[in-house]
């Protein structure tokens, strides 16, 4: 019984490591981030002095360490869509977002990426929408590429859907985009196919300008 | 949806920009923001404490109070705030709630109050933070516990309609309801004593007057011993039998340990009775014999310390299986151990593994007897250990067990402690209570001085009189009188009454009252003042120094409505006086 009680106590001592290694690197994120000045925002972005208070507001309340790593950014977008799973998709805006990909998105960058969607040109808005299907950001969005999007899209919806989801019906719509899209047929969309289609296209220019008022 | 992610959502629909070149049909229409409304800063007053947040924060949760529209039922127009007459103390928490998205629960708050302050503002407790979670549920448990045994005390004392089986089984329950309980309560554990001393009396040898060896007295004096028995039994019996026929639930009864141990207890002599003595089922008889000592264990009823230790053990269940377990495993071990160890030395008395088990238990638990010893050093060694290690294994789920039995045995104290001091919180509650009646009644007095003082006209007396109550008081005091002149009755003190029954006990009913010559002549408004002019004169004396005759002349033969507790008992019992006051008005005009 002696014997029992001495391993126990030396494997105790052995759980101590892996929690040492915990609490460093929870220091490590505790590193708090603070913003530019407003001045600087106001001027690199096209929002007024007002919106970008409201918009810190906001984003300093969720995260109050002043950045928002990938886990707090998909748990923060799954919420808006409680049927499906929003997560890979949530993944992808966050490299959208995350312009100097270092694995963090702060206000600057959050700022700056909102700025582009709702008070950008349709062709600015266009390039960003390029660049989150880019996944591997080579300037080319393939077949594969476009169909990772796609899955993620749909598994937004979830299960209960109508018509019932099938397991084709993203390839499909796949296919459909890239007949639309790929003028030249060579299995890859390039930037300026992309633009020339969409600006052809009446249903995405409308639909680009929906969200203008959204602050 | 969830709350603060409310702030997120522009970013959301910014983002479904992203959809739209993959988008085969047109989009929907988006809703428009009609109410161009700035964020502005809400001001909320809670008791004079100024709290400032922004109203999108209040509106996250929009099935609260501060988020919905009921707290415009608190603005105030002259100040542009909204005030609330709570504790700002307790507001900080919940206003972080807003702020925050969780819920803290101050440990330093009352439960109660905290609970109301969530009710108040419309937050459900459930979303309380994990952090704070725990903590919030034990002391709400603990409360509700306390308030448990308070109800179960007022219970008690409150009923007073039972049929017979009822309160039989209170009787039995709660032996100190009645005299007849307590007599019978004490009664049965004399019995269960004379019981079991009998059955360890009759073991002892007494001394032999011709035969060689001592017999035991059970033996030597059999009837006497039987009719000893015969009479416990009985009396346990017929106390079963009662109790079975007044439980409120048989089966229910009959399934609780008590009854069986009453079952068990009072058996094995009606299964002697049935078996003759036959010489197989001697032997069976002699078993059942031994089942006679559970009687000790009706003593749990009389004993509430034996409950708690009963209670205890059954809480401590694991902790006790765990015990078991352990020292299951230790002598298994040590007993191998030790026989492989001995299986060397001649005249080992470790002959098996079996019979090693002997020898580890009275080495773990210390007793060490002596009568099987390790020869060999590598017994020896061993024994050692096992003396050490049994030490340990012993001492360690006892504290947990200690630690269960002081917290239900304080439970106990305190519920004890809790009884005692409510008949002390009672008597001071009532002291309180009649002062106030006092106070009616001095301020009636007064109120008839006013009348005498009206009569005679000096303003400056009667100004005086008047401003020694406040509006409140006076307002209170006119709704007593009013009272009063419906019921035909009038408050009195305690003295008073005392007098009262004495008197119409003796028969005496002496003067006049102004209450009485109101309720005969109906004619005469609620407060009628004409009734009141004809008779103080005589008796009302302007001098409050002697207020005590006047009043006993004029309300001695009223059965009054004594100002108590609503003690339901005593009331009834009032109610044949009301009968003698109400055949004297027609004498009384007369005089």
């Amino acid at each position: 019984m002696g014997a029992l009680m001495v391993i126990f106590s030396l494997q105790t001592k052995q759980r101590r490591k892996p929690t040492d290694s915990v609490e460093d690197e929870l220091e490590l994120s505790a590193v708090r981030h603070r913003p530019e000045g407003l001045e600087q925002l106001e001027a690199q972005t096209r929002f007024s002095r007002k919106e970008l208070q409201i918009l810190y507001r906001g984003f300093k309340n969720e995260c109050p360490s002043g950045v928002v790593n990938e886990e707090t950014f998909k748990d923060i977008y799954a919420q808006f869509f409680p049927q499906g799973d929003a997560s890979t998709y949530a993944h992808f805006l966050f490299n959208a977002f995350d312009n100097d990909h270092n694995g963090s998105v702060s206000f600057e960058d959050f700022v700056m990426g909102l700025s582009i969607l709702l008070r950008g040109t349709v062709q600015e808005k266009l390039i960003w929408a390029f660049n989150l299907y880019d996944i591997n950001k080579d300037g080319y969005i393939t077949k594969e590429e476009m169909l990772d999007i796609m899955k993620a899209i749909y598994d937004m919806m979830g299960k209960c859907t109508y018509p019932v989801l099938k397991e084709e019906t993203p390839r499909q719509h796949v296919e459909v985009f890239f007949q639309k899209m790929d003028k030249n047929k060579d299995g890859v969309v390039t930037i300026d196919e992309f633009i020339d289609c969409c600006q052809n296209d009446e249903n995405i220019m409308r639909s680009m300008h929906l969200f203008e008022n959204v602050l | 949806m969830a709350t603060g992610v409310a702030a997120w959502l522009p970013f959301a629909r910014a983002a479904a920009i992203g959809w739209m070149p993959v988008a085969n049909c047109p989009m929907p229409i988006a809703p428009r923001d009609n109410s161009k409304k700035q964020d502005e800063l809400i001001i909320l007053n809670v008791s004079g404490r100024r709290f400032q947040t922004w109203r999108t924060t209040l509106d996250r949760y929009p099935d609260t109070l501060l988020g919905s529209s009921e707290k415009d039922f608190f603005y105030n127009e002259e100040t542009k705030e909204y005030f609330f007459d709570r504790d700002p103390d307790a507001f900080r928490s919940i206003l972080n709630f807003y702020r925050t998205g969780k819920l803290h629960y101050p440990r330093h708050e009352c439960i109660s109050a905290y609970d109301e302050e969530l009710t108040f503002f419309g937050i459900i407790p459930e979303i309380i933070g994990d952090c704070c979670y725990e903590e919030y549920k034990d002391r709400k448990r603990e409360n509700l516990e306390r308030l448990q045994d308070d109800q179960e005390e007022n219970k008690d004392l409150k009923q007073s309609n039972l049929n017979f089986r009822e309160t039989m089984w209170r009787a039995f329950e709660n032996p100190h309801t009645s005299t007849l309980a307590l007599v019978f309560y004490y009664v049965t554990g004399f019995f269960i004593a004379v019981s079991v001393i009998t059955n360890v009396v009759e073991t002892v040898p007494c001394g032999s007057n011709s035969n060689q060896k001592d017999m035991p007295c059970g033996e030597r004096y059999t009837v006497a011993f039987f009719c000893i028995d015969t009479a416990c039994v009985m009396i346990f019996t017929v106390e079963y039998l009662m109790r079975l026929f007044a439980a409120p639930s048989r089966y229910r009864f009959m399934r609780s340990v008590m009854s069986i141990i009453d079952v068990v207890a009072i058996l094995p002599y009606y299964i002697g009775l049935v078996m003759t003595n036959n010489e197989d089922v001697s032997g069976a008889f002699v078993t059942l014999r031994v089942f006679r000592v559970f009687r000790i264990f009706k003593f749990s009823r009389h004993s509430q310390g034996l409950r708690i230790l009963g209670y205890t053990l059954k809480s401590c269940a694991s902790e006790l299986g765990f015990l078991l377990f352990s020292l299951t495993m230790a002598i298994i071990i040590f007993a191998t151990v030790m026989f492989y160890a001995e299986k060397g030395s001649s005249s080992s008395k470790f002959t098996s593994i079996p019979a090693s088990f002997w020898y580890t238990i009275v080495t773990m638990t210390t007793l060490g007897y002596g009568d099987m010893v390790p020869k060999t050093i590598a017994g020896k060694i061993f024994g050692s250990i096992c003396s050490l290690s049994g030490v340990l294994v012993i001492a360690l789920p006892v504290p947990v067990i200690v630690s269960n039995f002081s917290r239900i045995y304080h439970q106990n104290q305190r519920a004890d402690k809790r009884r005692a001091q409510k008949k002390a919180r009672l008597t001071r509650i009532r002291i309180a209570k009649s002062g106030s009646a006092n106070a009616f009644l001095h301020s009636k007095r007064n109120g008839l001085l006013n009348e005498l003082l009206e009569l005679t006209g000096t303003e400056e007396d009667e100004q005086k009189l008047m401003k020694s109550t406040s509006l409140l008081e006076s307002q209170h005091h006119h709704l007593l009188h009013c009272l009063e002149k419906t019921t035909a009755h009038e408050f009195v003190d305690e003295q008073m009454y005392e007098q009262n029954s004495l008197e119409t006990a003796l028969q005496a009913y002496p003067s006049h009252s102004p209450s009485i010559a109101c309720h005969s002549s109906p004619a005469v408004t609620c407060c009628g003042r004409s009734g009141k002019r004809n008779s103080p004169l005589p008796n009302a004396s302007p001098s409050p120094a002697n207020p005590i005759p006047a009043h006993q002349s004029q309300l001695q033969e009223l059965s009054a409505l004594h100002i108590q507790r609503g003690n339901p008992l005593t009331h009834t019992s009032r109610i044949p006086r009301l009968r003698p006051p109400l055949q004297q008005p027609g004498q009384h005009i007369q005089a």
